[in-house]
């Protein structure tokens, strides 16, 4: 184990968000919503990267990702790697990737779209580009970029 | 299934195929001959917003192939208002007709109806989306009028940003290799996530009077009041894209102008009788176009 990670104590049971993009790590745990899950949660940011420059981690303690979280996470950080960990070590790594159909995790920034007027209906958006992640929602067509996706 | 939910649904072998039937069922559409193709089959019209052009359009088309219909105009006459989702209202009236016409004030209602329907869903207009009958018989009525649809000068002229009958045309006949003369006031450009996608030459004009002499057709869009916050504003731009039989006489002989129609005074009742007038054909273009296109959903197969 690297020096970056002792910086804070391992942890027994739970998920470490690594390789997120610098800067990306306070708004995952917002999207994700795991300030408010009571677990303990360690967040670092801008720590030294031998891959990249610098990256954020994320440790989360008994609590392992939904798929559902996991597809939230490849559109914030796409080059983020999810490491389950159980009795301190690490049980799976998971690659995580960005689904060419992505369900019930936007929400359409269009207000006269019907997603966002028949209730119970989800949100479904076409991956256009993969680099600049590019999505289209597939009732009324709008285009969103990145920095614009609004999670629901 | 074959949902027409955008013109996007429909490649240009398609289109051709279509228009072709459409000219063949002229004299049926003006009642001239009698067709009997869809006989015993019901047209189910859902209305969620009023639109009587494509609706009674529609109507005469089922009617003059020998079709039944059944429908709402109005959906403060509908369980909507009781609070029902648009979804369990398509279920229902699937189960009442062989296919839908579906017009709605939200984006993408015509795509999600398809997600469940059991039969053939025709998007008649879903908010500022897509509206492809509309498309085809724009194109229809091109194609008569001049006689080809590939590679024409095309003017569009008016409202330009909220007029979605010109964003699903200058997407269709871009495939045609159309060349492509935006003509609006600043505000009411064609929007970016059109022109974007054009793969043809396109340009954009304050006047009419730049462009006017190359073009082959001339789309005009209305100018909505709405539109402008100030009266005097709308006034003074609507004015200045006001087109009348003097201003036409630089244009070419065989230039044709289309209007989606109703029309206020952006077109002025002195053009009507000029050869360049093909807006009220274009009206009835919508019958043999629906006529087709509801034949190919639920007729025979031959």
């Amino acid at each position: 184990m690297s020096e970056n990670l002792l910086r804070v104590q391992p942890i027994r049971n739970g998920t470490v968000i690594d390789h997120i993009k610098p800067g990306r790590g306070r708004k995952i745990l917002e999207v994700l919503g795991l300030s408010g899950s009571g677990t303990t949660i360690s967040l670092l940011m801008n720590v030294p990267s031998k891959k990249r420059n610098r990256k954020d981690i994320i440790k989360v303690e008994d609590r392992e990702l939904s798929e559902n979280e996991t597809e939230k996470l490849a559109l914030l950080s796409p080059n983020a790697r999810v490491n389950i960990i159980r009795n301190y070590a690490v049980a799976e790594k998971k690659k995580i990737e960005i689904p060419k159909v992505i369900s019930g995790t936007v929400r359409c920034p269009n207000d006269n779209c019907i997603s966002n007027n028949e209730r119970g209906s989800s949100t479904h958006f076409k991956l256009l580009d993969h680099k600049s992640l590019r999505i289209q929602c597939i009732y009324c067509g709008r285009k969103i970029d990145e920095d614009n996706i609004e999670f629901i | 299934m074959k949902h027409v939910v955008s013109i996007e649904d429909l490649d240009n072998k398609r289109i051709m195929g279509l228009l072709k039937r459409a000219k063949q069922l002229v004299p049926v559409a003006e009642g001239k001959k009698k067709s009997k193709a869809l006989d015993g089959k019901i047209l189910a019209t859902c209305f969620f917003e009023p639109s009587t052009r494509t609706r009674l359009s529609f109507e005469s088309a089922m009617q003059r192939l020998g079709g039944t219909c059944i429908g709402f105009a109005d959906p403060s006459a509908t369980s909507h208002l009781k609070g029902e989702t648009l979804l369990d209202a398509i279920r229902m009236v699937a189960g009442y007709s062989d296919v839908i016409v579906l017009r709605h004030p939200h984006e993408g209602s015509a795509k999600l109806a398809s997600e469940v329907s059991e039969v053939p869903v025709i998007n008649g207009g879903d908010g500022a989306g897509q509206h492809p009958t509309q498309t085809l018989l724009d194109l229809f009525t091109i194609k008569e009028e001049i006689g080809k649809l590939e590679g024409l000068n095309v003017g569009m002229l008016g409202d330009l940003r909220y007029g979605r009958t010109v964003h699903s045309l200058s997407q269709a006949l871009d495939r045609f290799k159309a060349q492509f003369y935006f003509i609006s006031p600043k505000t009411l450009g064609m929007p970016t996530h059109v022109t974007d996608e054009l793969q043809n030459d396109w340009s954009t004009h304050k006047n009419l009077d730049e462009v006017l002499g190359k073009l082959d057709v001339l789309y005009v869009t209305r100018i909505q009041k709405e539109r402008f916050p100030d009266i005097e504003d709308y006034k003074r731009v609507a004015g200045a894209y006001r087109i009348n039989a003097e201003i036409l006489q630089k244009a070419k002989p065989k230039m044709r102008i289309l209007h989606p129609l109703p029309r206020v005074d952006e077109i002025s009742t002195d053009v009507d009788g000029t050869k360049h007038a093909a807006y009220f054909r274009q009206a009835f273009n919508g019958v043999p176009v629906r006529m087709a296109l509801l034949e190919q959903l639920m007729g025979k197969k031959k």
